[in-house]
């Protein structure tokens, strides 16, 4: 096998015509990964041997054919709770902390009898945009070890770009999933709000986070969605709207057809560079060419993204992070005197640079005397941008652009520079702000780096997302390419 | 500099938010905070006069379930998290300094 070669319908076959056992492929999986990740650097931790207890058990009980995705190894950001299996969210505070429970993205993978290999490397607590800012070690680029695999999902896009596993999960805030997916020229999906279930994902901005799959291809990231997404009793914001078999729809059949695409030129103004342009002008005439309109539209507020982004995200994450206080798990400092030490020093001690500079403006945008100008402020312009993409959706099935202005840029390059690092999601955002669904699929190169193309939806319209990725890459080849590693190729 | 935010807003934020910061670390920061509340600033631009503020974009309004209660019986594993623990309970230092005895 060779996760840069099958995708998981052909893994499945594989295992259901017993070619090899879920043993063997977990083997092989932790065979790979020990060969690749020295020079990736994308797992913080490997559960070796309660993998291969697992793939024991599936094999003893047989894979059917109405299992997908029984039996194939996968992996998990490190920011999904994982009961018994240390959780750290790339950050010292976490550095020994065990969850008891399983988040319910993990609990419905081992009901689909996948095979978790291990967790991931992230941005601590997932802020970041280069994976840089994890406490524990700097994920590379899977094409270019000398550039930075994105951020904050940077360990679960480089491990599928690098074929050791074939399937991720991921987490999106402001662009998490997307752009790692496309620096490292990989499929990755931030569902709408409120379709995957948030129980035991540490959470960062509350109204903003999002979980969803990172694959090599457009139809696997949709069998991995059916699969983890759904109701959940225990996050009430998950919708109960009926989850689709995505998967079902991409076929030979699928097509783009009639369809109307918005591109918006805010998306290819300023600050985009031309190799990402061209690109994604590109892709916008292989879409004429299958049939689909693609008109200019605009999206007026879309700078204000990134202002509104930092207030909201940064307040609800300075709430969020103050149950890091050093009293019932994570790091506790030594050397207290008091109570208030403990929490002082044990935070001040125990998170990354980062995450205290967001700590601080979200403290500040809630603080007596600024919550009106900074806040209510950012969630009326929240208000206002969700009424751009409204208005555009209306009598448009989906809107297309880059999902980053840049090819990956160099590791050491940007991390000095808060300002600079954060409009780096300048186009992924107000995605998030507006709760809708966005693609970042492969769709192009520039001196040996991934473009990637964004795909944004109506609410709950994953399907037409899946079915527009799809179609572009039965009529492209850049979802084929793979990047050259020692020990592959 | 614009001065939004100066070195003693910056340190009363900290304490809001228990954090502590040396000088050279508040050196560095209360520029950077300063820079990036002037891109906050830019969100006055946006005339939202009438516009209703948005916290979050849920469709589930109301959600109701039965109050039933949970043993989840793991009150050893949660224990172990704990960085000081004794018989059963979390330990935590004196809350009063003890140094000022």
């Amino acid at each position: 096998m060779d996760y840069l070669k099958q995708d998981l319908a052909s893994l499945h076959a594989d295992l259901v015509a017993k070619k090899y056992s879920a043993k063997e492929l977990t083997q092989q999986t932790f065979a790979n990964i020990k060969a690749t990740d020295p020079q990736v650097d994308a797992f913080l931790h490997l559960n070796e041997d309660e993998a291969l207890a697992q793939a024991d058990q599936i094999d003893a009980a047989g894979i059917s054919e109405d299992q997908p995705l029984a039996g194939i190894p996968m992996a998990l950001k490190d920011n999904l709770v994982t009961k018994n299996v240390t959780t750290t969210a790339g950050s010292k505070i976490l550095g020994n902390f065990k969850p008891v429970y399983d988040a319910t993205v993990v609990q419905k993978l081992a009901n689909a009898q996948m095979i978790s290999v291990g967790k991931t490397n992230l941005d601590e607590f997932a802020m970041g945009s280069s994976t840089e800012n994890s406490a524990f070690k700097t994920t590379k680029n899977a094409w270019d070890h000398t550039k930075v695999p994105g951020g904050s999902s940077g360990g679960s896009a480089a491990a599928v770009a690098a074929g050791m596993v074939p399937a991720t999960l991921g987490s999106d805030t402001g662009g998490s999933i997307r752009q790692p997916a496309s620096f490292n020229g990989v499929v990755g999906m931030k569902p709408t709000y409120g379709r995957v279930s948030r129980w035991g994902l540490i959470a960062f901005g509350s109204s903003l986070d999002a979980i969803g799959p990172m694959t090599r291809t457009v139809k696997d990231n949709a069998l991995m969605l059916s699969a983890i997404a759904g109701h959940d009793q225990h996050d009430l914001t998950s919708s109960d709207k009926a989850v689709p078999n995505y998967a079902a729809d991409l076929t030979a059949a699928t097509s783009v057809k009639g369809l109307r695409i918005g591109l918006p030129k805010e998306f290819l103004g300023d600050g985009i560079a031309d190799d990402v342009k061209q690109a994604i002008l590109a892709a916008a005439d292989t879409y004429r060419k299958l049939g689909a309109t693609v008109d200019e539209v605009s999206l007026p507020h879309n700078k204000y993204g990134v202002a509104a982004y930092y207030i909201i995200a940064s307040s609800e994450a300075s709430s969020n992070l103050q149950r890091f206080d050093g009293i019932r798990y994570g790091y506790r400092a030594q050397d207290v005197k008091n109570l208030e030490d403990v929490y002082v020093k044990s935070r001040s001690e125990g998170f990354g640079e980062e995450v205290k500079r967001r700590i601080m403006l979200g403290t500040f945008s809630l603080s007596a005397g600024f919550y009106d100008a900074y806040f209510l402020k950012a969630a009326r312009v929240r208000t206002v941008i969700l009424n751009d993409f409204k208005a555009i959706l209306k009598d448009h099935d989906f809107i297309m652009g880059p999902v980053t202005p840049t090819t990956a840029f160099g590791i050491g390059e940007e991390i000095t520079d808060p300002m600079t690092m954060y409009m780096n999601d300048i186009l992924t955002i107000p995605v998030n702000l507006a709760g809708l669904p966005g693609l970042s699929l492969p769709a192009g190169f520039s001196k040996g780096l991934p473009i990637g193309m964004q795909l944004i939806g109506r609410p709950f319209d994953e399907s037409t997302l899946y079915q527009a990725g799809y179609a572009f890459e039965q009529n492209t080849e850049f979802h084929t390419k793979v990047p050259t590693l020692g020990g592959h190729n | 500099m614009a001065n939004r935010i100066n070195r003693e807003q910056v340190q009363h934020v900290a304490e809001l938010a228990k954090l502590e910061f040396t000088d050279t670390q508040l050196d560095a920061l209360t520029p950077q905070l300063d820079d990036i509340i002037g891109l906050f600033e830019s969100l006055s631009e946006v005339d939202t006069t009438g516009v209703e503020p948005t916290s979050s974009v849920t469709d589930q309004i109301n959600v109701m379930r039965d109050d039933v209660a949970d043993n989840w019986g793991q009150s050893a594993a949660l224990l172990k998290n704990a960085p000081d623990a004794e018989r059963g309970y979390i330990k935590v230092p004196a809350i009063i300094d003890e140094s000022e005895d």
